[in-house]
């Protein structure tokens, strides 16, 4: 009840959104929208290009490759990923411990 | 009579738990849908690492009248591989999405399990003989000397340990570009759809071949893109009719009998906004994250973000029920966005029909944070929190309610909402289609609790 008279003015989804921009001044202006919708439905996009990475790996065959990134998961143009960098495929053939 | 007054009528008890104790969870571990077959005997969950475990319910024990039979496993195989599309640079997890029932028709089990992409039909039968007394062949399946043969021997059927096979007899592949967030069986038990987040298919469970689009809201321009389909389901009764919802959080009926392509809504379910208390959430806590017919098909129930709402399929302008499932994280809803949490999908369920009063949709039942999980019921409107945890572990022991403190002083035995944890959240529910037996699923943990009876 406190904080309700406190905040009688602001309802409390305003006041966080006052809270958020505070944080990322840049946040977009669409509310909700586009940015979501685009992230979301571009989910499982790894950007692996086979033909460049088997020509960089015949070329820098003695010379260091660059290191990856700190986010493996974007991995495009210049950069040429190596088999470490790309992301394991868990092996999920064991039995569920549901069934244990 | 199911719940006469309903949900807190109903004495839940503890009844089972399935799955490890450790807290390390692994990520192929974590649930990802539950669901009852349409008798009840059988639960089916997915999880994360493309799996299906399928649990029996035993005989009841009429000594024992005092427990329902319990839930033993019955069935457990891989539904779903991760696979990679090196055409278009896509992971496709093996996560299960949904799996859906089909209703029995011969002795054989069937259900549809589909991951982001690919939606696969399994059969599931039991083997409880086999033949023996081949003619040509010892018992280990060699093959016997021809020359030794001298008798005729024909095979006869012996009986064997029973053994349960699960094999794929339909896949229902390459029809959707987008992931995959539901599937439902029509009334008609040929078709089904599958919905992706812009087009949903309509497809005949005999052919695998071809896929009929039905709804499709992709823009000629992607920039316009302002909404997503989230979950789609046929109605009960009318094999023509079905909804889905949006990221918007509206809801639109369609009847196939109008259209082939069914892009024009038949009607429009969507509650005016009250502009005053528009926020940077406001569209992201209105995204409906299920949608559920009631048994009659008169009434459906959507879940947002932070409430559960029922719609009179006659009235289009504004639900007819509203509950609040965790109203005290609305001053919370910066944090949750930082975390991700805000993006959480939480299911609902309907009780399930009693064969005496069978249409009445009476209770609902969903997921919150903290792994503690809601009830309302619709005549009395009260509600019920509850918990899933270990703790609570004595079979017959009434489960006791959970109160959150928003905000003041706390009360003992009240847990305050900074307390909560907000990695346990419960997602998916279940509850019998006859009987008060719901499945509570945790991150990686099955429950199972029963109405205690007298």
């Amino acid at each position: 009840q406190d904080t309700q008279e406190k905040d009688k003015t602001i309802p409390p989804e305003r006041a966080e959104e006052a809270k958020l921009k505070a944080k990322y001044p840049n946040l977009g202006q669409k509310p909700g929208g586009s940015d979501f919708l685009m992230k979301r439905l571009q989910k499982g996009q790894k950007y692996f290009d086979s033909g460049d990475y088997n020509m960089a790996k015949a070329k820098m065959k003695n010379k260091q490759l660059p290191s990856a990134g700190p986010d493996k998961n974007l991995v495009t143009g210049d950069h040429i990923p190596t088999p470490q960098d790309l992301p394991q495929r868990k092996s999920s053939l064991v039995t569920s411990k549901l069934a244990g | 009579f199911l719940g006469a007054g309903g949900g807190n009528d109903i004495q839940w008890c503890f009844s089972q738990v399935k799955g490890a104790v450790d807290d390390d969870v692994a990520e192929a571990d974590i649930i990802s849908t539950v669901e009852f077959n349409h008798s009840g005997e059988l639960l089916a969950t997915g999880d994360k690492g493309g799996r299906v475990v399928i649990f029996q319910q035993e005989q009841e024990n009429k000594t024992q009248s005092h427990s329902r039979g319990e839930y033993n496993v019955y069935s457990t195989f891989q539904s779903h591989e991760p696979e990679f599309d090196y055409l278009k640079s896509l992971e496709i997890e093996e996560k299960i999405n949904k799996i859906r029932w089909l209703p029995q028709k011969n002795a054989a089990q069937f259900l549809l399990s589909t991951n982001d992409k690919t939606i696969k039909l399994w059969k599931i039968s039991e083997r409880d003989k086999r033949p023996e007394g081949y003619n040509l062949k010892e018992e280990d399946g060699r093959y016997r000397d021809p020359t030794t043969v001298t008798t005729l021997r024909v095979p006869v059927f012996r009986p064997m340990d029973l053994m349960v096979e699960a094999s794929p007899r339909r896949i229902f592949a390459n029809a959707h570009t987008y992931h995959i967030n539901s599937i439902s069986i029509n009334s008609d038990y040929e078709t089904y759809l599958s919905a992706d987040d812009l087009r949903i298919n309509l497809w005949h469970l005999e052919i695998t071949d071809r896929s009929f689009n039905i709804v499709d809201i992709k823009p000629a321009n992607m920039e316009e893109l302002t909404e997503v389909i989230t979950a789609a389901e046929f109605h009960p009764n009318s094999c023509s009719t079905f909804v889905y919802s949006s990221s918007k959080g509206t809801i639109r009926l369609c009847d196939m009998r109008a259209s082939a392509l069914c892009d024009r809504h038949s009607k429009l379910f969507e509650e005016p906004e009250d502009p005053s208390n528009r926020s940077f959430f406001s569209e992201i806590i209105s995204s409906i994250s299920d949608v559920k017919f009631s048994h009659s098909g008169r009434y459906m129930m959507t879940r947002d973000y932070l409430s559960v709402k029922i719609w009179d399929l006659n009235m289009e302008n504004r639900p007819v029920e509203t509950y609040q499932v965790h109203e005290y994280l609305r001053s919370k809803l910066c944090s949750l966005y930082e975390n991700d949490c805000i993006f959480d999908k939480f299911e609902c369920c309907w009780n399930g029909s009693d064969r005496q009063v069978e249409f009445f949709s009476l209770i609902v039942m969903t997921g919150s944070y903290n792994n503690f999980f809601r009830m309302f019921d619709r005549n009395t409107k009260r509600d019920i929190t509850l918990e899933a945890s270990r703790e609570n572990n004595k079979p017959r022991t009434v489960l006791k309610p959970r109160k959150v403190c928003a905000s003041g002083k706390r009360k003992k035995d009240e847990i305050s909402v900074d307390s909560l944890d907000f990695n346990k959240k419960i997602l998916h529910t279940a509850w019998h289609p006859k009987e008060n037996i719901i499945a509570v699923a945790t991150t990686n943990n099955l429950y199972i609790f029963q109405d205690k009876m007298n």
